[in-house]
């Protein structure tokens, strides 16, 4: 059920995003969804990628530091309170958001959004048990082919 | 572990032969050589007629102290052959350091010079545990810089098996290492990082390697950096000491005990001095390494001051070698920077960076003046082991380095994580210091 995230290490000056999606694309590899969090000085560019293996091999091989790391990817109903309600399952938990981010397509009336938790497994145990549906990878890559 | 050659191979027994017999050889060669200088060369003449000293005197090994030190400036004065004691005709060899300014310094050799440098390199990779069958990438430059040829020598008289690639051009280093099962390196332990981090790129894994034994030299390098290599590569890791203008490398190396490098003295007379009054140091005590060559005939070296700091190590060693040994070289009188009045070794910045879970072995420190203000940033390249997807982990990594920096340093550190690959690589020797102050 989990998602695997590519996160690449970067320096925060201009020109540092070019060069890693043009590898990607040179191989043909689809950038998903992405999001960048920068402090001052250097950024992270965490990635969804069509193929993670590869994708991560191939920035590997050229000299980026890639860390690749589960995140989830949780169906959200798209209306007020709908992402407030799928947060409130963790309250009086010890479960953390790292840090959440979302996706570039949604179906109907949810949208789909990606978590980084402290404890992945037992935050799914919990999503699926509140009836709130965590979307596998093959589903997820599914949705993007279409 | 079983070092066979070691105890068995004729080629190192002046390693193991008695004090007493060390001395009275050191003794008949150092008179020889000043002897030998006081008659040929110019420059050693007038130094000791200033100082009254003459060959006659030396009587006992400490009669030494009382002649004139040699520095670095003595050889760029007489560049380029001005302080050889032989004729041309019989210098089979010359080769160059690098001047970081101007000329460079020149040595010559004798042929019998070469054979003993070729000997003490021998020895060197004896007491590394190598012997014949084994496979030695020698990953030093090639050409006027004495560590390539300084190394190929002694590994092809031990028997071994050399692959002569000179530095440079990581790849094919790597797929060589692989595909030639090569089981011992030579290179600077900086060098050998870029090739473990490269390694780690390319999908091959060093652990797994026939790969066990690293001769590293060149530069100064810290014990924690060592155990960083052995942890990362699995092989052990030798510190080797040398100096062009002594002969290059083979002047002193680690032996399996890894507990101060033994200076091959038959060869090399060693003193460790108060750099600051020229006179002894306590035994024991940390000072500037002298070095006096004993046998060298085309370009003899007296009492040389090499500006590396360190100490002789007390005591005989555990693997039964007489021949004395000094602690590691880890910085140079004269790479001490002030930053703010405050003494800073780029040892001292190694050690509080390894200090640091994670391990960065790749850093440059960048000295700039700001409103008449020295300011030290240190940049530390991010490594596979400490990336993170999470910003408060890497902020979390800054910050324990930054005050790492602080308390060894006892002064305010900039810290700058910057990306894998960006600092300048040396092929050989690393550039930890970039002084943009305008004095």
């Amino acid at each position: 059920m989990k998602i695997h995230q590519l996160s690449l290490f970067l320096e925060n000056k201009p020109g540092q995003l070019t060069e890693p999606c043009r590898l990607l694309a040179q191989a043909g590899i689809n950038i998903r969804t992405l999001t960048l969090a920068d402090t001052e000085e250097f950024g992270i560019l965490r990635l969804i990628v069509s193929d993670w293996e590869k994708g991560a091999r191939l920035l590997q091989e050229a000299g980026y530091v890639v860390n690749v790391t589960e995140v989830v990817a949780v169906e959200v109903p798209d209306r007020p309170g709908g992402l407030a309600e799928l947060l409130g399952v963790f309250e009086k938990t010890d479960i953390n958001i790292e840090y959440m981010y979302a996706f570039t397509f949604g179906r109907g009336d949810t949208a789909v959004m990606m978590f980084r938790f402290n404890k992945s497994d037992a935050a799914i145990e919990l999503l699926q048990s509140a009836g709130i549906n965590v979307v596998g990878s093959a589903e997820l890559y599914s949705h993007i082919e279409k | 572990m079983i070092e066979n050659p070691v105890k068995t191979h004729p080629a190192s027994a002046p390693d193991y032969m008695p004090g007493a017999q060390l001395r009275e050889l050191q003794l008949g060669r150092l008179q020889a050589t000043v002897s030998r200088v006081y008659d040929r060369v110019e420059l050693y003449r007038q130094r000791m007629n200033e100082r009254k000293a003459r060959p006659e005197d030396l009587r006992i090994l400490e009669d030494l102290a009382g002649f004139p030190f040699t520095v670095k400036a003595d050889l760029r004065d007489t560049y380029p052959f001005g302080l050889f004691a032989s004729p041309l005709e019989e210098v089979v060899r010359l080769h160059a350091s690098s001047g970081t300014t101007g000329k460079p310094i020149v040595v010559g050799y004798t042929k019998q010079d070469v054979g003993i440098w070729t000997d003490v390199m021998l020895r060197t990779l004896l007491a590394c545990g190598l012997g014949r069958g084994d496979i030695i990438q020698n990953a030093y430059g090639y050409g006027l810089f004495t560590g390539g040829l300084g190394a190929h020598y002694g590994a092809e008289a031990l028997g071994a098996t050399v692959i002569p690639i000179s530095g440079g051009n990581t790849d094919r280093q790597i797929m060589v290492m692989k595909d030639f099962k090569v089981t011992a390196i030579c290179c600077t332990p900086s060098y050998f990082l870029h090739l473990l981090d490269r390694a780690a790129q390319m999908g091959v894994n060093v652990p797994e390697l026939p790969l066990r034994v690293g001769v590293f030299g060149a530069e100064p390098w810290t014990d924690s950096l060592r155990r960083h290599i052995e942890a990362a590569s699995g092989i052990k890791a030798y510190d080797i000491y040398g100096l062009t203008e002594i002969t290059g490398p083979g002047v002193g190396i680690e032996c399996h005990c890894q507990a101060g490098l033994h200076i091959f003295e038959d060869h090399f007379y060693p003193e460790i001095i108060n750099p600051d009054t020229g006179g002894p140091v306590a035994e024991g005590e940390e000072g500037e390494l002298v070095l006096t060559t004993l046998s060298k005939q085309a370009m003899p070296m007296i009492r040389y001051r090499t500006r590396d700091i360190s100490a002789f190590v007390p005591g005989p060693c555990a693997c039964g070698r007489t021949l004395r040994r000094i602690r590691r070289i880890s910085r140079r009188s004269d790479d001490m920077l002030i930053i703010r009045g405050v003494n800073v070794y780029p040892s001292q910045v190694e050690s509080a960076l390894l200090a640091v879970e994670g391990m960065l072995p790749h850093y440059q420190i960048i000295l700039t003046r700001e409103a008449g203000l020295d300011q030290m940033e240190v940049q530390v390249e991010v490594t596979p082991p400490v990336a993170s997807d999470r910003v408060a982990a890497l902020e979390n990594l800054h910050d324990k380095l930054a005050h790492s920096l602080s308390q060894t340093l006892g002064l305010r550190v900039k810290v700058r994580l910057v990306a894998p690959q960006t600092l300048k690589r040396s092929e050989g020797k690393a550039q930890r210091v970039i002084d943009r102050r305008s004095l």
